[in-house]
């Protein structure tokens, strides 16, 4: 087992914050080695600094015992090293053929493009990799799936020695995890090194052979995977023994605050139907593209639906834009806070007060007084570290900048909350923060949607777990009959033996 | 524009804010405020007209009418679109007008008609942009040819003239030395900057150009605000194709042509962003006047007119410049 | 599928060409004449020419309002050249303007790729500020007729080859290069991948600014050329006539053709049918009895039906795909 890739006292800082301190990290060819760890926790920082995204504050890497300076992406082509990144980039105008081809052909700026030599190649590529793709097709509206498989095809043809693939299941079905394991496994039996980033440990005991556990910017511990159990390596990547959130009793439900009816819309979710009650915490499992945030996003009023009723405590209730959500008592914490959530070089304060213009300015002119107060008291109440109110709201962090979106929501006083991965990319000590807030809102009486990915928390916070697969409504499961398997199995599109 | 690869720092950790008076400082209107001192400094000195305000407030009301449109530009840039068919929708108001009043409407009827006229040019455009969401920037090219060419169907190649004394010459008129546009300008500019700097409209036309998905999800009404511009902008253009036929006496379908240009240039060389979300009323105001020295000086000392397009294009080009610059360093 | 689809805008501006054909003919026979035939082809090789280099800086995601007074600008160097220096061959006039168009593009290059700029606004200066040039450098003085040498006028009248005149086949074999630039060389490939995705291009190799800047002089060394073939077509030159909202024209052409505002999607064939389709309209309007004032109002019009046009396919097309994608 030679290595190929070592890393020796890697360190990198962004903007003075250090997130990867002193790594020493060995990759070798002929196995399929995993980064696992928390979000934030470093191991994606590390691989794009192997792939030439980013570049070490410190320390040396070295290939086939070489030190190499990987100062670009395409450096990092060049030395065999390449990215799948999660969400694959490409040219969506340009043919899949062209796609492979790019970047990788030799001759001047005038030189003649082989039209036909590159089809053919692109074929046999795609042959190889078991793939049925039309390669004369235009990458645009490729699926997630096909568009890694483009990108592996590519690496192969460039005789990657090193493939990086960075949480690459995150949106395929288990048959097409199958299909990129079984390619993987055969890359790294034609003695490539494989490097498989991912927060999922079934997956990473499934294909790989070592792993390394990142925490906190820092390499935890590197073992072969048999050599671990499973509540060894959670120890390992959140540092402490895994304690499970107490679920919030004595709460009482109320009536029904939201109900959904038949809600339907073309080409994303189809005959959707179910009630959250006051006092509820309501879960939405599935897949990622499965359509919960296409339904949150109907019922709150960003892409309405087409058809279907919507009741909010037994009145009928027309949502077309956000506004009337809003005045309705719905609330929603968007899944991209960056895209969706922030006003990035806004103040906190105007970001915090953004939904409640009603409060803030009740005759059209902004009464700064009482925006200072509300905003003061928010940041007090859900503990936001900032230096000042007024500081733009791009400069706190992910957590941080969570904490004040859901905020701004609070704000409002809603009925009824929709959060969407609202836990995504925080640090497990604020992970635990917001769970206590959300188990408080349920027992202020509000009715609670929770659409998570993360079936430990779907099952530590749910009264209920509804799950969704390929736009419909596949399971409502009580508390008591919940299990990671089975929301598991409900989530699992239904033709999983058809290919994709 | 931001680098989602970049992780935001530890938890402990928020960047320190920066200090107050570099917020209220360094940003694009004090280099707007120091090239207007400058160019009074320089302005002087070529000709003792320039130390004669009356002369200066004088000079300054072919300015003043763009200005008006400027003003309101700024909205529309800050929000995160930009409308290149105000110069068009000035002349084709106007000559709606003067058209109608020329058929033996009376002249008010004549005068509403030409504001309708703008307002319906506007939600045109409003239409385009909001409702069939096609690129403004593309979609005002296409409407400034547009309405630029209906002005030649209605107008053709005539001059049409004859309106009433109490309607020419609004640029004549005064208060003490000050004449009626610039008043109408600066109590514009007050009014426009109170709007955007202390009402909640004012805050949530820069939420959408920071961000519109953003504000859309927090409940801002974007569409109606964004429609709502693109008529104000209309309206506006209207007013100000009514001013200049004052000063004119007469309207051409040819009327401020080329306008875009300035009215874009008085809003980039205020320091507002191309790309929306950041700048202000304050710098288009400041902007305008030192657009009045700078033509007012180029044309005391003799400079061609044609030659003064040179400058401009020169001026828009380093403002858009500097105020990247200043943009882009301090972007989080 | 996409494939179908912009094969059908090509197939649809051949339909739209034969309708407006057809339904003018019928209006006014006096349409369907080999003299008609005539004035428009003599209409199209100055927007072709200047449509093929802004459609390779659209492709690449920007845009270039100063073609007009780049065109402009060249015309009336050549013009001067030819007037104040008529002891030169006619050669140099006309590489002078070319080499005038070719720096002016440049310098729009560069400012928009060293400053980061957006292209729309920079070339809105520049427009300006080109215009202004050309007024400097004549002295506002218009080149006369006389001056312009006859060699140049007549090859805007005739040729040996079937008696096509010489700026007809110049402007087509311009367009021919282009697609073959386009569709067959690397950098051509490259334009389109720049405008597919920006961000991803320089992860491939791309070296984005040399390409950018190129596709910038290239367009301006074509509007250089028209700039020629519009002192060989009229016979003069003025400063403030002379190539004054031709980009408005020019850019609806392209639009027209099926090129994406966004870049990366657009072909030569399809630009230079929507070149003939405009030069047909614009032909048909006297004929029909429209008067000329109406030009402006059309090529706007025609633009945001365009726009409209492209926005609805491209909306259907994306629903489409995603229905089709099924899973995941």
């Amino acid at each position: 087992m030679t290595a190929l890739v070592s890393a020796r006292g890697v360190s990198k800082s962004f903007a003075g914050v250090e997130v990867l301190r002193d790594v020493d990290l060995d990759l070798a060819a002929g196995e399929v080695h995993a980064l696992l760890g928390e979000n934030g926790a470093g191991k994606s920082t590390f691989a794009r600094i192997v792939a030439g995204v980013h570049r070490p504050t410190s320390g040396t890497i070295a290939l086939g015992g070489a030190p190499v300076d990987i100062a670009s992406p395409v450096i990092a082509q060049s030395l065999g090293i390449t990215l799948i990144h999660q969400e694959p980039i490409s040219f969506p105008d340009l043919s899949v053929a062209e796609n492979l081809v790019l970047g990788r052909s030799a001759g001047g700026p005038l030189a003649r493009v082989p039209w036909a030599a590159m089809t053919r190649d692109a074929r046999r590529l795609m042959d190889v990799l078991g793939v049925r793709i039309d390669v004369t097709r235009p990458m645009r509206g490729l699926s997630i799936a096909d568009q890694q498989m483009v990108e592996i095809a590519r690496a192969l043809a460039s005789d990657a020695r090193l493939i990086i693939m960075d949480e690459p299941t995150a949106s395929l079905t288990p048959n097409e995890v199958a299909t990129l394991f079984t390619i993987a496994r055969r890359l790294r039996d034609e003695g490539r090194a494989i490097v498989f980033i991912s927060h999922r440990l079934e997956e990473v005991r499934d294909l790989c052979d070592r792993v390394t556990i990142f925490r906190d910017g820092a390499r935890v511990e590197t073992a072969a995977i048999g050599a671990l159990s499973d509540a060894e390596i959670i120890r390992r990547m959140i540092g402490r023994p895994h304690q499970d959130y107490m679920h919030k009793t004595g709460v009482a439900i109320g009536g029904v605050a939201l109900k959904i009816t038949g809600l339907t819309r073309r080409g994303a979710f189809a005959d959707i139907s179910f009630d959250v009650r006051h006092g509820e915490i309501v879960g939405m499992g599935g897949l990622v593209g499965a359509g919960r945030t296409d339904v949150a996003r109907a019922i709150f009023g960003v892409e309405p639906a087409d058809s279907g009723t919507i009741e909010i405590d037994g009145k009928p209730a027309t949502i077309r834009e956000p506004s009337d959500a809003i005045a309705l008592g719905l609330a929603f914490v968007p899944e991209d806070r960056a895209v969706a959530g922030i006003f990035r070089s806004l103040s906190v304060e105007a970001n915090i007060t953004a939904a409640v213009p009603g409060k803030i300015a009740p005759r059209g002119f902004i009464r700064r007084a009482v925006e200072k107060t509300l905003a003061a008291d928010a940041v007090k109440r859900l503990r936001i570290r900032l230096a000042s109110v007024r500081q733009p709201i791009g400069e706190l962090s992910g957590g941080n900048q969570q904490k004040a979106i859901l905020a701004r929501w609070l704000m409002t006083d809603p009925s009824v909350l929709i959060l969407d991965e609202p836990t995504r990319g925080i640090d497990i000590g604020v992970k635990a923060e917001f769970y206590d807030m959300i188990g408080d809102l349920a027992a202020q009486g509000r009715a609670i949607l929770l659409i998570s990915s993360e079936l430990p928390e779907l099952l530590a916070l749910c009264d209920r777990v509804l799950v969704m697969s390929e736009g419909r409504l596949t399971a409502d499961i009580p508390r008591s009959e919940a299990t990671q398997e089975r929301i598991m199995s409900a989530a699992v599109p239904a033709s999983a033996g058809a290919a994709a | 524009m931001t680098d989602a690869s970049l992780p935001a720092p530890g938890v402990q950790n928020a960047a320190p804010a920066r200090p107050r008076w570099q917020v209220l400082l360094v940003r694009p209107e004090t280099g707007t405020l120091l090239l207007l001192v400058g160019a009074i400094i320089v302005a002087a000195n070529l000709s003792p007209f320039f130390s004669d305000l009356r002369f200066i407030l004088e000079s300054s009301t072919y300015y003043m009418e763009f200005g008006l449109v400027a003003l309101v530009l700024t909205l529309v840039i800050i929000s995160g679109e930009i409308d290149l068919s105000p110069a068009a929708m000035m002349a084709l108001s106007a000559c709606v007008f003067a058209s109608l009043f020329q058929a033996g409407l009376p002249i008010g009827l004549a005068m509403v008609a030409g504001v309708a006229t703008g307002a319906a040019l506007g939600a045109f455009n409003g239409f385009l942009v909001v409702v069939l969401q096609l690129p403004s920037i593309i979609a005002t090219i296409g409407t400034l040819t547009l309405f630029r060419g209906l002005s030649q169907v209605l107008a053709g190649d005539r001059s049409i003239s004859g309106f009433p004394a109490w309607f020419m010459g609004i640029d004549w008129r005064t208060v003490g030395i000050v004449p009626y546009p610039v008043i109408g300008f600066t109590l514009a500019a007050l009014a426009l900057a109170v709007l955007l700097g202390m009402t909640v409209w004012g805050r949530q036309i820069y939420q959408i150009g920071v961000s519109e998905i953003a504000a859309r999800h927090a409940g801002v009404r974007v569409r109606r605000i964004k429609f709502g511009l693109f008529v104000a902008m209309g309206v506006t253009s209207a007013l100000a194709g009514l001013l200049t036929a004052s000063r004119l006496a007469s309207v051409r379908y040819d009327m401020a042509t080329g306008g875009e240009l300035q009215m874009v240039l008085m809003v980039m060389l205020g320091g507002t962003y191309i790309f929306g979300g950041r700048g202000g009323v304050l710098g288009t105001f400041l902007a305008a006047w030192l657009l009045v020295i700078i033509a007012t000086g180029m044309n005391v000392a003799n400079i061609v007119v044609t030659s003064q397009l040179v400058v401009m294009g020169l001026l828009l080009i380093g403002s858009i410049i500097a105020t990247n610059a200043i943009y882009a360093r301090t972007q989080r | 599928m996409i494939g179908a689809l912009l094969a059908r805008r090509e197939v649809g501006l051949i339909v739209m060409i034969a309708l407006v054909a057809l339904v003018v003919g019928l209006i006014e026979p006096r349409f369907l004449t080999a003299e008609t035939l005539r004035i428009v082809t003599l209409a199209i090789p100055l927007i072709l020419v200047a449509a093929m280099g802004q459609m390779m800086v659209i492709l690449a995601r920007h845009v270039d309002l100063s073609i007009g007074a780049i065109l402009g600008f060249a015309a009336i160097v050549a013009g001067m050249i030819f007037r104040d220096m008529p002891q030169l061959p006619t050669i140099v006039g006309v590489l002078a303007a070319i080499a005038c168009g070719a720096v002016l593009g440049l310098a729009n290059g560069l400012v928009v790729t060293t400053f980061n700029l957006p292209s729309i606004i920079v070339t809105l200066g520049t427009l300006s500020l080109y215009r202004g040039l050309v007024f400097l450098v004549s002295g506002s003085r218009q080149v006369d007729p006389q001056f312009i040498p006859r060699g140049l006028i007549s090859m805007s009248q005739t040729s040996p080859i079937f008696g096509i005149p010489w700026i007809v086949l110049i402007a087509f074999a311009i367009a021919l290069a282009t697609w073959a630039f386009l569709g067959y060389t690397r950098t051509g490939r490259q334009i389109y991948a720049i405008g597919s995705n920006p961000v991803a291009a320089p992860l491939r190799s791309i070296r984005v600014t040399p390409v950018t800047l190129f596709v910038f002089t290239l367009s301006g060394a074509l509007a250089g050329v028209a700039g020629v073939m519009y002192a060989a077509r009229f016979g003069y030159v003025n400063p403030g006539i002379t190539g004054v909202g031709f980009e408005f024209i020019v850019i609806a052409a392209v639009v027209v053709g099926g090129v994406s505002i966004n870049g990366g999607v657009g072909s030569v064939l399809g630009v230079t049918l929507g070149v003939i389709f405009l030069g047909m309209v614009n032909v048909a309007l006297p004929i029909l009895g429209v008067s000329a004032f109406w030009q402006s109002a059309i090529y706007g019009a025609v633009i945001l039906l365009a726009l409209v046009v492209d926005r609805t396919v491209r909306i259907r097309g994306a629903a489409a795909l995603t229905l089709s994608r099924g899973t995941a």
